[in-house]
């Protein structure tokens, strides 16, 4: 259990990027890398994570305790996820112009300068 | 580079990072442990600030200025989308046709559901200092609440609704004003971005001082910016044609 979340959070990142590699579409490659980054997810909330430990949220109502999980880490997953969604939007607007001028959303097709 | 040859570099590296990533992990503290070095500062840092939900005192109070360069990373990736996405040589903007069918019950259930989801992402920004949310997590549901309206089938009153040019100045306004109450701080002398307000009663909605502001804030720029963005395909998607093109053979 102990190595578990890791080799989840390590797993994702290479089969993310062995996506990229494979993909015959830059749609595919974006969704690929997405994976890849949900692999840091996986591993920052395993770093922060304690067992039995409560949400970092002292809700009105309940009291505060130090047995949380690691806030910090969550707060960078946060931060990760909205890089993630600006990075593929960035992606996803570059295949449409690729489509444009190339006519051709094939990775390995593009290997021709075009001025 | 062959596909194969390709596959065999990949391997050969991807093989040398799962051996260096298991060396790492075997190093590390185990799992799951009460011990967690950052969360023993983090949790009083942000009780002392009387903000109930830490990961919001995390990136609006003590992390603050990573959350503003997050913001820019938002507006500048917006900026980059719509200066990729604008129409170009040749393409003309086209009025929106009624085209397709959509069947009763998604233009009930989007017509129902778009007051709640905007009610729930009003709800989830204004309390991100108290119960898990905040203004990232809101401005993303308000966002999708405005899309409803296209998943309802009627482009044309998701374009009336959306009146693109204040979603654009809400976007840039809000992400200024981030920088200004940190601003506010600096000109107080306790630092830029510093928890300047007053911070109220724990575990109320008047507390945390800046936290709700900024969650506020991020809330507006963060709608903005989904809006914005998503705007950009749609209008590549639905709002122009392309000159009939010749495909290329080469």
């Amino acid at each position: 259990m102990r190595i578990f979340a890791y080799a989840v959070a390590g797993w994702l990142v290479l089969v993310g990027a062995m996506g990229i590699l494979r993909s015959r579409n830059l749609i595919q490659a974006t969704v690929s890398l997405s994976v890849a980054q949900s692999g840091t997810y996986v591993l920052l909330l395993a770093v922060g994570y304690q067992w039995e430990g409560a949400a970092p949220v002292f809700s009105p109502g309940s009291t505060p305790t130090s047995d949380v999980v690691d806030p910090v880490v969550q707060a960078m997953a946060l931060t990760d996820i909205v890089v993630s969604a600006t990075v593929t939007a960035l992606l996803l607007a570059l295949t449409i112009q690729i489509e444009k001028t190339h006519h051709t959303v094939d990775p390995d097709k593009l290997q021709q300068l075009k001025g | 580079m062959s596909r194969r040859a390709r596959l065999l570099v990949f391997g050969l590296g991807a093989a040398g990072l799962a051996v260096m990533f298991a060396f790492a992990v075997a190093g590390m503290p185990p799992f799951g442990t009460s011990e967690h070095l950052y969360r023993d500062l983090a949790v009083p840092a942000a009780l002392q600030h009387r903000t109930a939900n830490v990961v919001s005192s995390v990136n609006f109070d003590q992390r603050a200025l990573d959350t503003l360069g997050e913001e820019v990373i938002l507006l500048s990736s917006v900026i980059g989308t719509a200066a990729l996405l604008r129409p170009t040589r040749g393409e003309v903007r086209r009025p929106t046709t009624r085209g397709g069918h959509v069947s009763d019950s998604t233009t009930l259930v989007s017509y129902l559901l778009l007051p709640v989801t905007v009610l729930i992402g009003l709800d989830v920004v204004a309390h991100g200092h108290l119960t898990p949310g905040g203004g990232f997590q809101g401005g993303v549901v308000l966002a999708t609440a405005v899309h409803l309206l296209y998943l309802a089938g009627r482009y044309e009153s998701l374009e009336r609704l959306r009146p693109l040019t204040w979603y654009v100045w809400t976007e840039g306004l809000s992400a200024a004003s981030f920088a200004v109450i940190g601003l506010v701080g600096l000109a107080q002398g306790s630092g830029f971005l510093a928890n300047v307000a007053p911070l109220g009663s724990f575990q109320s909605l008047l507390s945390a001082g800046t936290v709700p502001i900024l969650n506020v804030v991020t809330g507006a720029a963060v709608a903005g910016g989904g809006v914005v963005l998503l705007a950009q395909f749609f209008g590549q998607a639905i709002g122009t044609t392309r000159p009939p093109t010749r495909r290329s053979t080469s």
